[in-house]
């Protein structure tokens, strides 16, 4: 939440000026478009008679009509609690978005025939994939934040030097450098290890500076408090340190898992089944590209929302010890 | 026949070229209370950071319980064990409850059982007189509370010597006498004490002998009787009068 005012202001999509503005601006965007032809023109038939012959009066109704419409909308949505308010604009834009997807025709009984397959086999390697690689990546984080602060000039150079060269490259090269790179050196490595490995060095990279930030965060007299006490470096990081750090770390660091999530669906140009990787070969035989996409976006975006409830949900846990 | 805690030889002390500490020389004797006051800047909380190494001098000896303190790690572990310390902001772990806070020097350092940590902590936390307050989180207490909290948990390590870096500096003048209590009651029962603080009232009443340091050097000290009562030195004087004027 932003820091709430306390003085009271009226409500914005109540002013007259501004419901006016807004309904210019739609009738002017929808007058613009010629939508006679569309299944809006279609609904619209007792009103305008034969829709493609309609003209310009048609467009002008059906702009009316949706700018109506959608100012009447918005102003009692005002009226709504904010929970309620919430609810009902993420079911209006779902709503959209299907209709948006009803548009391509798709063949339901073609993605209902290849989805378990896609769920089995496509959704387990991405999401197993995932999983190692943010264990690894989580690791690779914490040892590189460490030595990034450290007085040791060996160790920070390691660790500035390997961020800086994760951070630099773009992912899709490190999973070629890995995949075909390493070979060279006389390591055969299969398709899911090199990406696996790919993948937790580059977010291990990104995630080392969120680490170092968070511990940074903390402050001194915490260390100096733990030192005087007589705790060593280890009992201080682990016991003290991170345990303070990590509801700093936390929201970054899910944003990181749920990046991860997607871009492992680059791992596929080496060959490996997960999502991605289906989702364009299913389809590819009888040219319905579209329905393996669509299915594999709603599988992605699904588990990205049970990432982001977990991810809210460890956020309220940690937030308890700072409530008065 | 008294027993040296902290014994300080000719240390001096650089930050870059800057000299914080300059040919220091101070003894604590077992069982002492002593003050140390001076202008901001003086190097007073420099100087006792120096006592459990937070802070590394450069030149000189320091020698605490028997220990010399120098750049290996052991010594040093060594040394925070017997040395508590209590800081300007507490310095409470706030992911802890105030119980934790105070179980997990012995459970950790010591190796004492989860049971005999407990019942340490409640002892001291009694002592300090907030054994209600054990199963809070330091936020939700005052800042005198907080402050008691720090001191009983340096008092679970049963430490030789204890070591206030301005304690009451932090805290709304309704809550310094609380903490100055729960400090005195602590010199009666025996404590070699150091504090830096500017509370003269507390200094006069309990110390042993005032210290006074200005620029990084030990300029005056004496009986707390003398020293209010016939400051030597020309810089003591004006310090004196300007932080009694009111």
């Amino acid at each position: 939440m932003l820091y709430p005012d306390t003085v009271e202001s009226e409500v914005l999509v109540h002013k007259p000026w501004f419901v006016a503005v807004m309904f210019a601006a739609i009738f002017a965007l929808f007058l613009a478009f010629d939508l006679t032809g569309t299944s809006m023109g279609e609904l619209m038939r007792p009103v305008i008679g034969e829709p493609l012959e309609s003209g310009l009066y048609g467009r002008f109704a059906i702009a009316f009509v949706i700018a109506v419409l959608f100012c009447l909308n918005i102003v009692l949505i005002g009226f709504a609690s904010l929970r309620v308010q919430i609810t009902i604009v993420w079911l209006e834009l779902l709503l959209l978005f299907l209709a948006f997807f009803k548009t391509f025709n798709l063949s339901l009984p073609f993605m209902a025939e290849k989805l378990p397959f896609l769920i089995t086999q496509g959704l387990f390697t991405t999401i197993y994939v995932s999983a190692i690689s943010i264990v690894i990546a989580s690791c690779i984080a914490i040892l590189g934040a460490v030595a990034k602060l450290s007085t040791n000039g060996f160790a920070y150079a390691i660790a500035s030097f390997y961020t800086s060269f994760f951070r630099g490259l773009p992912l899709l090269m490190q999973v070629y450098l890995i995949y075909l790179g390493l070979p060279q050196l006389g390591f055969i490595i299969d398709a899911v290890p090199a990406g696996i490995l790919a993948l937790s060095l580059c977010y291990g990279a990104y995630m080392t500076e969120i680490f170092r930030s968070g511990i940074q965060s903390i402050d001194r007299g915490q260390w100096e408090a733990s030192r005087s006490i007589g705790f060593g470096f280890g009992i201080t990081m682990r016991k003290i340190i991170l345990p303070q750090a990590l509801p700093v770390i936390i929201p970054p660091t899910g944003n990181q898992f749920i990046s991860m999530l997607k871009d492992s669906s680059l791992v596929s140009v080496i060959g490996v089944w997960e999502l991605m990787f289906l989702a364009r070969t299913l389809g590819q035989k009888s040219f319905q590209h579209m329905e393996m996409l669509i299915s594999a976006a709603m599988l992605y975006w699904g588990v990205s929302i049970c990432l982001e409830l977990i991810q809210s949900r460890i956020e309220r846990h940690y937030a308890r010890s700072k409530v008065r | 026949m008294s027993e040296k805690i902290i014994d300080v030889r000719n240390v001096s002390k650089w930050y870059g070229a800057f000299r914080v500490l300059t040919d220091v020389n101070l003894t604590v004797e077992k069982g002492e209370r002593i003050v140390i006051c001076g202008p901001s800047g003086s190097g007073k909380s420099t100087l006792i950071r120096c006592f459990n190494r937070l802070e590394a001098h450069q030149e000189g000896d320091i020698v605490v319980n028997g220990i010399p303190l120098h750049d290996k790690m052991r010594n040093v572990g060594e040394v925070r064990k017997n040395v508590g310390m209590v800081f300007q902001h507490f310095n409470l772990f706030p992911h802890m409850t105030v119980l934790m806070n105070c179980m997990v020097g012995p459970m950790w350092i010591k190796g004492v059982s989860q049971a005999e940590a407990r019942k340490t902590a409640l002892k001291f936390l009694e002592r300090v007189r907030i054994p209600e307050q054990a199963d809070k989180y330091p936020v939700q207490l005052s800042g005198g509370q907080q402050q008691r909290v720090a001191i009983a948990r340096s008092l679970c390590m049963q430490p030789a010597v204890m070591l206030f870096d301005e304690p009451t500096s932090a805290l709304d003048p309704e809550m310094v006498s609380e903490v100055l209590d729960t400090m005195t009651g602590l010199a009666r029962d025996g404590m070699t004490m150091v504090c830096v603080t500017h509370e003269m009232a507390f200094a006069r009443a309990v110390a042993d002998r005032v210290i006074f340091m200005n620029a990084g050097q030990i300029v005056e000290q004496g009986k707390p009787d003398e020293f209010f009562g016939n400051p030597q030195h020309e810089r003591t004087k004006l310090f004196l009068s300007q932080i009694l004027k009111h």
